[in-house]
């Protein structure tokens, strides 16, 4: 599993880059994995990605974008707008997290 | 896993291999509970990965898209052996409703949406639904009797224009 460095960071990740360890994250790194992948955090986007970090912490999976909307409260027409065309593995991968594995 | 050297940060790549401009359309001809998900599902999914998505629905497949029908599209063991069940059973009075009360318990378990709810969410993350001309004119139905975020009633010949380089997925 490859060791990478991200300010000042050193994380684990996996062959995609995302965290396999969901300790090493904080808030510091989300910004920097943030801007890895062009998106600045808005305070809309921290509500999302502090609503996976939650779900994930209760249930022990990513959650998928329909629960990030019907449980997190955020409409999915907003999800595509802030992580553009592929919301569900951009906020898994900024909140440092797996992918989420659920169909709908 | 022993060699800790840091090495430079591995970024997802989340631009589609195939690059932008992947698209894939749907042709859903069925009318059953059953056969409706199968391209719900692939469609939501397509768009989740940044696909651009085009759903035509025509023959029985306009029950999804037809406000009278697509909130109560049926599940029946009849014809269908993958029940494992008697086939004499499925024509039972009742067994289609029971069988379809189940199916619809088993989809919302996994907390997936019945099919109006579930075109919403199509719809909200930029999939595109039409809904086939002869179909329409064959039930005499007009834009008002569908599903409101239906863009269009069109004709085969249209759907073809508009999903010029797509992959066809017929269901």
């Amino acid at each position: 599993m490859p060791v990478t460095t991200l300010n000042g960071h050193e994380i684990h990740v996996n062959e995609e880059g995302f965290l396999t360890d969901p300790t090493e994250w904080d808030e510091e790194l989300a910004a920097a994995l943030g801007a890895q992948i062009g998106i600045t955090l808005t305070d809309e986007h921290w509500n999302a990605i502090r609503f996976l970090r939650k779900d994930f912490a209760e249930t022990g999976e990513t959650p998928t974008l329909r629960r990030v909307s019907t449980v997190g409260g955020i409409p999915i027409k907003q999800l595509f707008v802030m992580f553009p065309q592929k919301p569900a593995k951009k906020m898994a991968y900024i909140a440092g997290l797996p992918k989420p594995v659920g169909c709908v | 896993m022993t060699n800790t050297d840091a090495s430079p940060a591995i970024v997802p790549n989340f631009d589609s291999e195939a690059g932008p401009g992947r698209k894939i359309a749907f042709i859903c001809s069925k009318g059953s509970l059953d056969m409706a998900y199968p391209g719900l599902i692939l469609a939501n999914a397509a768009l989740g990965e940044g696909v651009e998505v085009h759903m035509f629905f025509t023959f029985w497949g306009f029950d999804m898209i037809n406000k009278k029908t697509m909130g109560d599209l049926k599940f029946t063991m009849l014809g269908n052996t993958a029940t494992h069940m008697p086939q004499g059973m499925g024509g039972l009075p009742g067994m289609t409703a029971m069988a379809t009360s189940k199916l619809k318990k088993s989809i919302a378990d996994l907390d997936v949406p019945e099919v109006p709810e579930f075109l919403e969410q199509i719809v909200a993350s930029g999939g595109h639904l039409w809904a086939c001309r002869m179909s329409a004119d064959m039930n005499k139905l007009t834009k008002e009797d569908l599903y409101d975020d239906v863009e269009g009633i069109i004709s085969a010949t249209d759907f073809i224009e508009i999903t010029n380089g797509a992959q066809v997925i017929f269901i």
